[in-house]
């Protein structure tokens, strides 16, 4: 938590790194993007699949596009990408820092008169930010196709139906309350991720205890948050 | 050896210094005074706090109690921006280099320039090769540290550490880890920056070849205290028992082992085997 606010509180003391925050936005976003891509669309397959057996029993199979809409831009599209993104990134970050801290390379950015905050976390911090919402775009864009897929190719839906029913009863207010989501959970991973790296000690084992728990940590503290962002809002 | 001259400024004076962690004491009262321009080497035994000494006085370590004068100024309250500013007049050398990974060995080297100063990119590389030349490395700008051996990952630290033209160095086990023949040409090289860059320095070590070699003064680290200083020759022919068994390097003496740890893992010969392949009191 005093992590969190010296990492805000230098956040507004210019210059900001920007050859840092760049690579770590690249790190965050592009790197992890084929990972989310693969994670939403077979799950947004799986999803098809699911409500339309669950649906053709009461003669509903064109509401499977809601279904598939609806859950993955609400729920399952930032959650999977959180948790996604927390166990490629989070743990890289955990694992980086504290490789840093063990080998006494942030003692040195501190004689270099560099203060390691502003230097190594503020990066992290913004690019997960930054970054998550984007994937969560992407990953939305993604899950709908993959419904779509099924949906229409393999279990016959008519297509123009289908879509309709997308996207009449998609809300902006559904992309929102995911969009937000996402904002809150780059900033958990990074911090949570930045922190444990950060408070390493003890060695190789230390960096990876600090990882296990960067990864533990933050999935959960996603998991929990999840809920209660969605009661907030509901 | 320099004749240090008696009227000479004091550049660092520690007075009365505690730090503990937890419920070891690791410095318990701690006085010490180097001067201007002088080569101080303090010795000491694994876990005798001497580590912790130096992160105090660069400020990477708050102690709990006592003073640090750095050209007069009390360091050990300042904040962060005060401490920054302290800080650029330090280099520091690390123990096993410290270098930053991600980044080259030039980058390595013009790390506190880009931060600290508003040189261009071409510039930053120029002074890095020159620094790089200056601790005898040629061609390696564009290594990554993991590609560079124990020895030149010091050397590299040493560039890194003189890069801003800092007026007190500090050595961590600067002969730690490396070869015996590399260790000599680190020596020859902290004697050389002395010369070359006329600063004041503190190294940190327990290899007594080294101190003898690269120090004005040396003083002796026991209990979380300096129980001894003096010149080489007088440390040599101290009556201090302490100080006579680390300087030898011998296993019986007033000094015991106090880590309860080894005592109860590791047979009494065992230990005494260890020992003598390091070649070095460590107790």
């Amino acid at each position: 938590m005093i992590l969190f606010a010296q990492t805000l509180g230098w956040l507004f003391r210019p210059p900001l790194e920007g050859r840092e925050i760049l690579r770590q936005m690249q790190e965050v976003g592009v790197h992890s993007f084929p990972v989310v891509v693969i994670t939403a669309g077979f799950t947004g397959m799986v999803l098809a699949l699911q409500s339309f057996t669950g649906f053709k029993r009461f003669g509903a199979e064109t509401m499977v596009g809601t279904v598939v809409a609806l859950s993955m831009t609400r729920e399952l599209g930032p959650v999977l990408t959180g948790l996604m993104v927390s166990g490629r990134v989070g743990s890289a970050m955990a694992a980086e820092l504290g490789t840093m801290r063990v080998t006494e390379q942030i003692d040195a950015l501190y004689t270099l008169a560099t203060n390691p905050i502003k230097y190594l976390i503020v990066p992290r911090f913004l690019a997960a930010t930054i970054m998550l919402p984007i994937l969560v775009i992407f990953a939305d864009i993604i899950g709908i196709l993959g419904g779509y897929l099924v949906g229409v190719q393999i279990l016959g839906t008519n297509p123009t139906l289908y879509f309709r029913r997308t996207w009449n009863f998609l809300e902006l207010d559904d992309l929102y309350i995911g969009l937000l989501k996402a904002l809150f959970f780059g900033m958990i991973i990074a911090t949570i991720g930045c922190y444990q790296g950060f408070s390493a000690q003890g060695g190789a084992e230390g960096v990876g205890r600090a990882t296990t728990r960067a990864v533990v940590i933050s999935s959960l503290t996603i998991l929990i948050s999840n809920y209660f962002i969605t009661a907030i809002l509901f | 050896m320099r004749m240090m001259d008696k009227a000479s400024t004091i550049k660092i004076r520690v007075v009365n210094l505690y730090k503990s962690f937890g419920e070891s004491q690791v410095l318990r009262g701690v006085d010490l005074e180097v001067h201007q321009g002088e080569s101080m080497v303090v010795i000491g035994g694994s876990g005798s706090g001497k580590t912790v000494l130096i992160k105090c006085i660069i400020g990477l370590v708050q102690p709990d109690e006592g003073e640090i004068y750095v050209d007069g100024l009390e360091i050990s309250n300042l904040n962060e921006k005060g401490m920054n500013e302290v800080r650029k007049k330090f280099g520091m050398l690390f123990q096993w280099g410290a270098l930053f990974d991600s980044m080259t060995v030039w980058e390595n080297v013009g790390f506190g320039l880009r931060h600290q100063t508003r040189l261009k990119e071409g510039d930053i590389r120029r002074i890095a090769s020159e620094k790089l030349a200056l601790v005898g490395l040629r061609n390696v700008e564009d290594l990554m540290p993991s590609e560079l051996s124990g020895g030149m990952r010091k050397r590299v630290s040493l560039a890194r550490a003189i890069a801003i033209e800092p007026e007190i160095l500090l050595y961590d086990e600067p002969t730690t880890g490396i070869d015996p023949i590399m260790a000599d040409a680190i020596n020859d090289l902290i004697i050389e920056m002395r010369e070359k860059l006329d600063v004041t320095s503190i190294a940190i070590t327990h290899d007594m070849k080294s101190a003898y070699k690269i120090g004005d003064r040396i003083a002796m680290l026991y209990q979380g205290r300096i129980i001894e200083v003096g010149t080489p020759e007088e440390i040599k022919s101290s009556s201090n028992l302490i100080v006579q068994q680390f300087i030898e390097g011998k296993s019986e003496g007033p000094i015991r082992i106090v880590d309860p740890a080894l005592l109860t893992l590791t047979s009494r010969s065992q230990r005494r085997g260890e020992r003598d392949e390091q070649g070095k009191g460590n107790y």
